[in-house]
């Protein structure tokens, strides 16, 4: 037992100690900061969060040593990180929820704002859902199988200047700002075809900035289908075409699923383009193909720039809504992301 | 049904390195032939000359002559697709298709080739998993995803999927290196069965088996690291085994090198 | 959401992909080979129809668009430039920067190394629900909810700090402020770089921290002897995507940075403006020239941007290069 003995270190700091802690660290950040004149609970969370992060490292380095301690910090560090990055998530769901559900009810979901001032109490976002239904549906019709097909060209085909091109263009785009996206199509389906501002528009610049999303998604779920499948379906006398639409494509059928989805989802949430395509829309218009057009986050943008609270109590109505089909599609992504990893 | 593979002075390339060269052999029908050597000597890579699967990988390219029975399987206007329907292959790891069902990895082949009617692929499946001692294994889970079976039985599995579309000949590379023993004798004694039907060629690190299942053996090699493999010597496997003419073979055999 | 890592070099391409046989491949592959032409042409067209409508509006400025504070594009005389809007675009993206990075490393680090490994999947997921949030929530947040709380902040930080010029006087506003912006961009950043690190940080093989520790170094010299190094490249590409995002950002910088026309460096209340808000707030009230002026922002948005994600996909190519010797 001797030898077992020597590898356990002299000293250590219990779990019991750590919460004590814990608790000197609630007890001296209440102090400093009501001390201080603040009753901030935000500041009174990162005061004590800074107190134990010392205290602890004090701690361990008088009874564990110096490597210890810093190990110790790290560790707090990172739970740290952690916790802080949720703070202001569950803030703005929160606080979305609160401030939404003051008119989050049928008339909102049912009318539209055609004849409502700023100040009126009614009124609702019918026509920029609407919108939004069928901007988002028209980008993915056109982002989609684009995005798949030149994904597939990438892996299937695997050689050759367009693959490396389609690489870096992918990754290029990516990185345009949707606020490019939005003037680009404004300068080349508004002023250059002269075809006017509509809910089209928008849908060009929405498939703009899916486009990468997909494309990347697909490639990289296209890439993790091992070859001896495309062995084995070579193998049998299968040509190329059929063995990517039978066998690679069903196989990575939920991966690329979940990818896509995720990428509508992106989309749904996009605002600066719609300013620039399809404008703003007080009134129904359910061709996307006409006239300006509103969509539920240029809803959202234009009533939270309203000084009236009505005017702010619908932008919420409308964030909370916009929320909740982002959070839904994600729901969605997850699910299927989840279903996939069961099966294998 | 099964026939005769004669290759000429073929010589397979990776973009520019030489992987091997001037092998000529004739592998018999209805026998099975092993294909032994060191790694990296390039038995894998001829093996899948002959059924132009080598070319698949980009910038790889074969010379040389495959002629099966009378037909260059490198001819112009040969189709390297149709070639692969005629010469089917088993890998050295079981690779069922993981959407599909054991019933449905047995007749991929045919419908993906375009055989449709159910009792045409209901007979095929059931002549071919009986073909690769699968049948009464799986006759009652038919609809189950192939990839919930043991390795041994995915194995198998692939080998009747290869045997579904009725090929001439059957390329298998290394198709034991990935199971336990048991799962190997299981596919040993299926290539004694299978060689009343079909002509096959096997590629393995694995000395005995070579001895167990193989009528004659070739055994290939290389001078050094860098060089293309070549084949050293092929002859009747007792022969290779007791005889061999090469002192390279006689070394590789006792276990001197390799 | 997460956009998988941009890594061009080890991008997944088939071994097995190569040239075709039948007329089947050939009409499949020109199909394919067709949207990847579209989605170049796509690109080309965005740079190329920006230059075209930004030209004329260019040649009508009456001042150095480089230089230039003033945004007076339908004057009679336009006057315009991009000073304070870049200025401004630059300085809330890189506090933003400064803010969300340690942030989103210690997350992608918790995640992947320290957190319990079947709750890795979840509470990276949660993380990724930060992204989910569309901007013009986040917008709305900021101006009803963040700023009050920032301002307390802002004052505070202003009479403890104030002799450092970023936290100078400002006149004792503290609303709508510059940190406000920045912090709100953090906030939609960090979710990104958190997500591409931790793809990044799950590269290195386990087996390197493992030897790690079996040679007797704690968890954190295992991960900053053998799981840090060799993600350096990826996380900085990381960084550089996620202030390519940061400068293009419009709808929350719109909603909460209070303007000014002047270019200013007092982070802790309002001023300036950053090229893409401008662009959201005066594009309907301006006519043909106005908007003329505000392509010709664009394009230098899209060329700031162009550039960072260029380096960043650069560092990884780089890194990959080197790697593989």
């Amino acid at each position: 037992m001797t030898t077992l003995t020597a590898l356990r270190p002299t000293r250590s700091v219990s779990t019991a100690a750590l919460y004590g802690l814990g608790t000197v660290s609630v007890l001296a950040a209440l102090g400093l900061v009501r001390g201080a004149g603040s009753s901030s609970t935000a500041l009174t969370v990162v005061v004590t969060g800074l107190a134990y992060l010392l205290l602890a490292f004090a701690l361990v380095l008088a009874v564990e040593g110096r490597r210890a301690a810093v190990d110790r910090t790290f560790t707090n560090l990172a739970w740290g990180s952690f916790l802080l990055a949720l703070v202001p998530l569950v803030s703005v769901i929160a606080l979305v929820v609160k401030n939404g559900s003051r008119r989050f009810d049928a008339n909102f979901l049912t009318h539209s704002l055609r004849g409502i001032g700023p100040r009126d109490s009614n009124g609702g976002a019918y026509h920029a859902i609407l919108g939004t239904l069928e901007q988002v549906g028209l980008a993915s019709l056109i982002a989609i199988p684009l995005g798949l097909l030149a994904a597939i060209y990438v892996v299937e085909h695997g050689r050759g200047w367009l693959v490396s091109a389609v690489r870096f263009v992918t990754d290029v785009m990516t990185g345009v700002p949707s606020i490019v996206a939005g003037l680009f199509v404004f300068t080349f389906w508004v002023l250059a075809l002269g075809r006017g501002f509509s809910g089209f528009a928008a849908s060009l610049a929405l498939a703009i900035l899916m486009l990468p999303t997909v494309v990347r998604t697909t490639e990289v779920v296209l890439g993790l289908v091992p070859d001896s499948l495309r062995e084995a379906s070579l193998a049998l006398g299968v040509s190329r075409w059929k063995m990517v639409l039978r066998v690679v494509l069903p196989t990575a059928a939920s991966g690329i699923t979940t990818g896509i989805v995720l990428a509508i989802a992106r989309v749904t949430g996009e605002t600066a383009p719609l300013l620039l395509t399809a404008l703003n829309f007080d009134s129904i218009n359910s061709n996307p193909f006409k006239g300006q057009q509103a969509g539920l986050p240029s809803f959202v943008f234009a009533q939270a720039g309203q000084p009236q609270q009505a005017a702010v109590d619908r932008a919420w109505a409308g964030a909370l809504t916009l929320l909740l089909l982002v959070l839904l599609l994600n729901l969605v992504a997850r699910l299927i992301a989840r279903r996939t990893r069961l099966k294998d | 049904m099964a026939k005769r593979i004669t290759a000429t002075d073929v010589a397979a390339y990776y973009g520019g390195f030489k992987a091997i060269d001037g092998v000529s052999l004739t592998i018999e029908p209805k026998s099975v032939t092993a294909l032994i050597g060191p790694s990296g000597c390039g038995k894998s890579t001829f093996l899948r000359t002959l059924n132009r699967m080598h070319e698949v990988i980009p910038g790889a390219r074969v010379e040389g002559k495959v002629l099966l029975d009378s037909e260059d399987l490198y001819g112009v206007g040969v189709d390297a697709v149709a070639v692969r329907r005629t010469i089917g292959m088993v890998f050295q790891r079981p690779n069922p298709f993981p959407t599909m069902s054991i019933y449905d990895n047995v007749a991929a082949g045919l419908k993906l080739n375009g055989i449709k009617g159910k009792q045409t692929l209901d007979e095929a499946v059931e002549r071919s998993l009986r073909g690769a001692n699968l049948w009464n294994e799986v006759k009652d889970r038919l609809s189950k995803p192939g990839a919930g079976l043991s390795g041994g039985q995915q194995q198998r599995l692939c080998i009747a999927r290869a045997i579904a579309v009725e090929p001439q000949v059957l390329l298998m590379d290394e198709p034991c290196s990935a199971l336990d023993p048991i799962s190997t004798l299981a596919i040993e004694d299926l290539m004694t069965d299978l060689k009343d039907r079909f002509t096959i060629v096997i590629v393995t690190h694995n000395m005995q088996q070579a001895a167990r299942v193989s009528d004659r053996t070739g055994f290939f090699s290389l001078e050094a690291t860098g060089e293309p493999g070549r084949l050293i010597e092929i002859d009747d496997t007792s022969t290779i085994f007791s005889n061999p003419s090469e002192k390279r073979t006689e070394d590789y055999i006792t276990g001197r090198f390799g | 959401m997460t956009t998988p890592v941009a890594d061009p070099t080890v991008a997944p391409s088939s071994a097995l992909s190569g040239g075709s046989t039948g007329r089947g491949d050939r009409v499949f592959f020109a199909l394919t080979g067709a949207s990847g032409i579209a989605l170049v042409l796509t690109i080309v067209a965005i740079g190329a129809f920006l230059v075209v409508q930004a030209v004329p509006a260019l040649r009508d400025d009456t001042t150095s668009f480089l230089t230039t504070k003033a945004f007076l594009p339908e004057a009679d005389r336009p006057t315009f430039g991009i000073a304070v809007l870049v200025s401004g675009t630059v300085i809330t993206s890189l506090i933003a920067m400064v803010l969300a990075v340690p942030v989103a490393l210690g997350v992608a680090i918790f995640v992947t190394q320290y957190a319990p490994r079947r709750l890795a999947g979840l509470l990276g997921g949660i993380v990724d629900l930060l992204a989910a949030v569309p901007s013009v929530v986040y917008g709305l947040w900021g101006i009803a909810y963040l700023d009050r709380h920032l301002q307390s902040v802002n004052s505070g930080l202003n009479s403890a700090l104030g002799w450092f010029p970023l936290f100078g006087d400002t006149g004792g506003r503290y609303g709508r402020s510059v940190l406000l912006a920045s912090l709100v961009l953090a906030i939609m950043v960090l979710p990104i770089i958190a997500a591409l690190s931790r793809e990044v940080l799950l590269q290195v093989s386990p087996s390197l921290r493992e030897a790690a520790l079996a040679l007797g170094a704690t968890r954190w010299e295992a991960i900053r002897t053998a799981v840090l190094p060799p993600s350096w490249p990826g996380i900085t590409s990381a960084i550089m995507l996620g202030l390519g995002r940061a400068l293009g950002e419009t709808i929350a910088v719109a909603l909460v940075l209070g303007t000014s026309s002047q270019i200013t460096t007092k982070i802790l209340g309002s001023g300036g403006n950053t090229i893409a808000a401008n662009i959201a707030q005066k594009f309907s009230e301006y006519a043909q020239g106005g908007r003329g002026a505000l392509i010709a922002t664009g394009l230098v948005l899209f060329v700031i941007t162009f550039a960072v994600n260029a380096l960043a996909r650069l560092i990884v190519v780089r890194s990959a290069r080197r790697r593989l010797g």
